[in-house]
């Protein structure tokens, strides 16, 4: 029977993983963690329905319960070797595993926020990023640096994306559509506070974003600024000055918020990098490289070598799902033109 | 501290450094520089040439555009002449904004290599000289930074309170051309530059950390050289005295010529226009260079120093930090003749 290695347990590896045993594949399932779909659980409600982030965990947890779908937890597979015939597999701690086929599906993580500097991540308390935001939103707790209820909260746009100075040149896609569905949940939780969101330009690329980008401005009073935030700065009562530009008026800006929200990019994971180096499938930015986003955008151009999800580029939880199921299919193709 | 703060060092020569001096600093500031190379020799016994042949570096002029580039750069490269002459390779200049036109010249030449052969050509032509760029261009302040431990093993004061033992609340400001246009050139970089804060810091005192920390100075060239607009000049200076009020700070120390100047004299002219004063008690707040920080707390005498010439007056700074001091000195030039005490502001106490 073939097997099929499949390195990372997010939405793409999971499913991945449950559509391949489906169709009759014994499939290893690799995660550094000692539990899967980390970084799903750290999301309270997913746009644009705003359903519970638990719920589509839970889902997708019930699925590593399919027949011929095996998890190895606390495995941390930093590099791949072609055979010949099967690739072999290394981990950090030295124990090796092979497989017929490798499905790449090892994610994204955050922008490290305390790169930005002036935005002073990591030297003001009341600057926070927009993982603690959703973590705050998740638990009801939204609390300004000195465990008050903030009476305004500002939204900070492409914080380590669409940014030189940081070396992301690319959109993180997500960002835009994450701060106008926080903005709406701290509103919810907190009717008096005032919100406002900086942002370059809104990219309401997905079904029903700008509907709700709509509804933030109309039925929430979300207030939409255009302009980046130059230079954050602690004051004497522990809250944060902001400098900016308002673009759309032509006027420069200072105002001062009880916690500033920096909305971080997707970069690559560590083990998406590592891999991507030792199998030279590195593209852009350290993210994995396909043949082509149209045809092709599971095959990475090795034998038996393919990919899922944001380890590729920014993507929604549902289009990483989508991606995964495609890579299946793929791969199933793959082993039965092998033999 | 941000970790990534760890990062932003910058490599500093350890000995035979060439000195360059400032134009205004040896006006405004006069006891600065020859601290400056007191420290180095005597305290920390390093081979720092100081050149009687040295002349401006065209800053002040080159940023007001009346002095075109080659001509800076042909300036520049007779400078590093009179260093390559003497056989040194480590540049140091007094003055933040020469540091800033040799960290830009160098960077030309090294992005366009026929620059630098024009130079050399305009150079050989105007004067018969030759000169090496250097491998090594430091601002003094990094060099006081980079010793700041021996310095403190010297020190017979420490930035703390006498009367309450608590640390001396210090604002620093560093100059624009030291870290803003070439920010890797700078201990810390731009955004929290850390080259005053370290010597604050080792030194026993705390750093203000204020909403208008990085907010200009004041000077900014074209907001005071041009008479029309200095009321930009005085408008960024008192919003940045604004900002650090409620910190109630000790001092201020600088790293350039024109942030001392611009944050001290403005004080006099904020409270002749607005009977406004940045402490409590109607003094004003002391802005020090970090040559005079440094010499203070070595045991230097205040008046040699040339702390008299400042506007705020530093009496009240020197009884807290525990600095005996001469009152009947005070106005004395250094051939003990008695000189006469300048008249008193009518609003900012002296």
């Amino acid at each position: 029977m073939k097997k099929v290695a499949i390195i990372g347990a997010g939405p793409a590896g999971i499913e991945a993983a449950s559509a391949l045993a489906r169709m009759g594949v014994a499939v290893n399932l690799y995660e550094k963690s000692e539990t899967p779909l980390k970084n799903l659980q750290d999301k309270a409600l997913l746009f644009p329905n705003f359903q519970a982030a638990q719920e589509v965990a839970d889902e997708l947890a019930g699925k590593l319960l399919t027949d011929g779908v095996s998890t190895v937890y606390g495995t941390d597979i930093t590099e791949l070797k072609w055979l010949g015939t099967e690739w072999k597999l290394f981990d950090a701690k030295g124990q090796t595993y092979v497989a017929d086929a490798v499905i790449v599906a090892s994610g994204y993580q955050v922008f490290d926020a305390h790169r930005k500097e002036e935005l002073g991540y990591g030297i003001y308390k009341g600057v926070i990023t927009s993982l603690e935001m959703e973590s705050m939103i998740k638990h009801g707790r939204i609390l300004n640096a000195s465990g008050d209820e903030p009476r305004n909260i500002t939204f900070l746009q492409c914080v380590g994306s669409r940014d030189e100075k940081s070396g992301n040149n690319y959109c993180s896609k997500l960002c835009c559509v994450t701060a106008v569905k926080q903005a709406i949940e701290v509103r919810k939780q907190l009717p008096k506070c005032e919100i406002s969101v900086f942002y370059m330009d809104l990219r309401m690329w997905g079904q029903g974003f700008e509907e709700m980008y709509r509804t933030a401005q109309e039925k929430y009073g979300i207030n939409f600024i255009r302009g980046r935030i130059s230079e954050a700065a602690g004051t004497f009562d522990s809250r944060i000055q902001l400098k900016s530009e308002d673009t759309l008026m032509g006027l420069p800006l200072k105002m001062t918020s009880d916690l500033l929200v920096l909305m971080v990019g997707m970069e690559p994971s560590c083990g998406t990098r590592s891999i991507g180096v030792s199998c030279d499938i590195c593209g852009d930015y350290g993210f994995i490289r396909t043949i082509s986003p149209h045809l092709y955008d599971n095959e990475t151009g090795r034998p038996g070598l393919f990919a899922a999800g944001t380890c590729k580029r920014p993507m929604s939880v549902w289009d990483s799902i989508n991606d995964a199921r495609s890579a299946a299919v793929t791969v199933k193709e793959y082993l039965d033109q092998q033999g | 501290m941000n970790r990534y703060w760890n990062e932003y060092q910058k490599a500093i020569a350890d000995d035979r450094f060439f000195y360059e001096r400032s134009c205004i600093r040896q006006t405004f500031f006069p006891g600065s520089e020859t601290a400056f190379l007191k420290i180095m020799k005597e305290e920390l016994g390093k081979d720092v040439f100081d050149d009687f042949r040295q002349h401006t570096c065209t800053g002040i002029g080159y940023h007001a555009d009346v002095v075109p580039m080659e001509t800076t750069m042909t300036v520049v490269a007779r400078l590093f002449s009179l260093m390559t002459e003497h056989g040194y390779e480590n540049y140091v200049p007094s003055c933040v904004t020469s540091f800033g036109v040799f960290t830009e010249m160098i960077h030309m030449w090294q992005e366009h290599p026929e620059l630098l052969e024009k130079t050399r050509e305009n150079l050989y032509k105007a004067t018969g000289r030759e000169f090496e760029i250097p491998k090594n261009l430091v601002h003094p302040s990094d060099l006081v930074y980079k010793f700041r431990f021996d310095l403190a093993a010297r020190m017979k004061y420490r930035l703390v309170n006498r009367f309450t033992g608590r640390p001396l609340r210090v604002v620093e400001h560093i100059g624009c051309h030291y870290a803003k246009i070439f920010p890797d050139k700078g201990v810390g970089k731009a955004e929290f530059p850390y080259v005053l804060a370290g010597m604050i810091e080792a030194w026993g005192g705390e750093v203000v950390d204020y909403p208008e920390r990085r907010h200009c100075c004041g000077f900014g060239f074209r907001q005071y050289l041009v008479q029309e607009n200095r009321g930009y000049s005085i408008s960024n200076t008192k919003k940045k005295l604004e900002s650090m009020e409620p910190y109630e700070p000790d001092f201020i120390v600088t790293n350039c010529p024109g942030c001392t100047l611009f944050l001290d004299r403005w004080q006099y002219t904020i409270a002749e226009m607005e009977h406004k004063t940045y402490d409590r008690e109607g003094y004003g707040i002391p802005v020090l260079t970090y040559e005079e920080m440094t010499g203070l707390l070595l045991g230097y005498n205040p008046w040699e120093l040339g702390l008299q010439i400042h506007q705020v007056q530093c009496e009240r700074l020197l009884d807290k930090i525990g600095i005996p001091y001469d009152p009947k000195q005070k106005y004395n030039a250094a051939d003990g003749r008695i000189l006469r005490a300048p008249e008193k502001p009518d609003n900012l106490l002296v």
